[in-house]
């Protein structure tokens, strides 16, 4: 079924690069179809789809690489229908391929290192002075979102949503409710919203137990289960400001409360001999594969975000500006700053620069390796410990540049964007793990086209 | 027992009386559906480009410990 609506959604995009403006209302009735093709498989006849003709949509492509570790291809397709008046459905299908190498969590080291794969079958080596990756790192996901809005009473809007994501072994259901209240004559917006979505995981190889050693391949994996379950609710509260005739503001307040199964089971953390600073190698049956621990973190996580955004229109030229604050109670504290420029031409083109900068502390139990007897016991649950370089501190910088053409509601745009992630290098470095880069810079690099049809 | 309601009672003025301010505040400013014109072009909508949106959100969910803030930041991946 999904095969078949993507294939439409191919067969449109493709006629779309070959035609003329007049073929676009073929492209959108196929796209139209295709949806509506989607809604059937969901078991909700088709039969009500009013008018297919009248489907607005985009289709976007992003190819995303990093430097020698993940890349993937993002296909994207969204259709929105006017049902009445200010009232739409909305839907969109994304399509994530994701293919590389990906950071377990072990510190590189001046000696080779042979880790077993999460299945338990099978091993990779990494050489002396590499970041230890895992390079079977491959995935494939799909999501489906729906939406829903319409207004319910003067100046109140309902928006209704559900959103499904499935991944060879994860699957999440989510259904969101939110309401908008205009007031002030429609200068000012309230809106309140809460979201609620179910998670299942199936790691490969098993639920690993917090802090058990790796195993040999084709040994017993020790592990405590092979599912993994996790809940998240999110609120968010937003104000919504009209200021003059060129400039307007929003703030928003978020909490976001998860539970569950939140380890990654695919992260694991170094154990170092106290004296040399060298990885430990201890196990008799391979002597060549360290000794390292799988990581345990909270089984619940707790975010509060502010999020303030101020656009203005200097001219026929924009600018777009927004900032967050996020706190949680792991210890992580975060900054965002978010800028847009979009220069306008004559021609109905524009030129967009962007840059973003992000900064954010580690989580408490952030740990890029355990010294020793530190290393807590096999199944101890109640502590915790993660060497995810994505739990500690770094700062990262987004460059990018869009160049994009409007004419109406319809266009179409081209960006690329750079991203370079800079990590603090832990403070308790010693003997020979003092000559390794424990948190390698990440840098990946991004296009993404968009075209409305 | 009588501490209770007054505990609502100033917690609802703690909570309510900055909203208000920012109200009137905000009642302050604001312009007439005539004078739009501007604000109503797409590239000024707050999220003028969902797609765009969604799929950098997606990248920063996967590689950074935050998410959310413009809107829902929850569940739905298996990259963090």
């Amino acid at each position: 079924m999904v095969v078949a609506v993507l294939e439409a959604v191919a067969v449109a995009v493709t006629d779309s690069s070959q035609t003329n403006k007049s073929r676009h209302p073929s492209i959108r009735a196929t796209l139209g179809i295709a949806t509506g093709a989607l809604l059937a498989s969901g078991g909700v006849s088709a039969d009500w789809l009013p008018d297919l003709q009248d489907w607005e949509t985009s289709a976007g492509l992003m190819y995303y690489s990093e430097s020698g570790r993940v890349s993937a291809i993002e296909p994207v397709i969204s259709a929105k229908k006017n049902l009445d008046t200010d009232e739409y459905l909305t839907l969109k299908l994304t399509l994530d391929t994701l293919t590389g190498a990906s950071a377990t969590g072990a510190v590189s080291s001046e000696l080779p290192q042979t880790f077993t794969r999460p299945s338990g079958n099978g091993s990779y080596t990494i050489a002396s002075g590499q970041t230890p990756l895992d390079d079977t790192f491959k995935d494939t996901r799909l999501t489906f979102n729906a939406n829903w809005e319409r207004p319910v009473a003067e100046e109140l809007t309902l928006n209704l949503g559900t959103a499904l994501s499935k991944e060879y072994d994860y699957l999440s259901l989510g259904i969101s409710g939110g309401l908008a209240k205009d007031i002030n004559a429609g200068n000012t917006t309230l809106s309140g919203g809460l979201s609620l979505s179910a998670d299942s995981g199936s790691p490969v190889g098993g639920e690993p137990i917090p802090f058990a050693a790796m195993q040999p391949e084709d040994t017993d994996p020790l592990r405590q289960g092979s599912g993994s379950d996790k809940q998240v609710i999110d609120a968010v509260f937003g104000l919504t400001q009209i200021i003059n005739k060129r400039s307007l503001f929003q703030i928003n307040y978020s909490l976001s409360s998860s539970d569950g199964y939140l380890n990654d089971p695919y992260k694991f953390i170094s154990v170092v001999d106290p004296i040399t600073g060298n990885p430990v190698f201890e196990n008799s049956v391979q002597p060549d594969l360290p000794t390292v621990a799988y990581e345990n973190r909270p089984d619940s996580r707790t975010k509060h975000s502010l999020y303030a955004q101020y656009k203005i229109a200097l001219g026929d030229n924009i600018l777009d500006s927004s900032y967050r604050f996020l706190t949680d109670d792991w210890g992580i504290n975060s900054h965002t700053l978010d800028f847009r420029y979009r220069i306008a031409s004559n021609n109905g083109s524009y030129w967009q620069p962007h840059i973003r900068l992000y900064q954010q502390s580690a989580a408490d139990f952030y740990t890029p390796f355990f010294v020793g007897s530190e290393r807590p016991v096999s199944g101890d649950s109640h502590s915790f410990a993660s060497a995810d370089y994505r739990l500690g501190e770094f700062t990262a910088t987004t460059l990018g540049l869009e160049y994009g053409r409007r004419s109406g509601t319809r266009g179409w745009s081209v960006a690329a964007e750079y991203y370079l992630q800079s990590g603090k290098e832990p403070d308790k470095k010693f003997g020979a793990l003092a000559d390794q880069t424990l948190f390698p810079d990440v840098d990946a690099f991004f296009v993404r086209f968009i075209r409305d049809f | 027992m009588k501490t209770t309601p007054r505990l609502q009672h100033l917690s609802r003025i703690l909570v309510l009386g900055p909203l208000l301010i920012a109200l009137g505040g905000c009642s302050s400013l604001g312009v007439q559906p005539w004078e739009r014109g501007t604000l109503a072009r797409p590239e000024m909508a707050l999220t003028s480009q969902p797609i765009a949106a969604a799929l950098d959100d997606h990248i920063y969910f996967s590689k950074e410990a935050s998410s959310g803030g413009r809107s829902f930041g929850g569940g739905g991946c298996g990259c963090n």
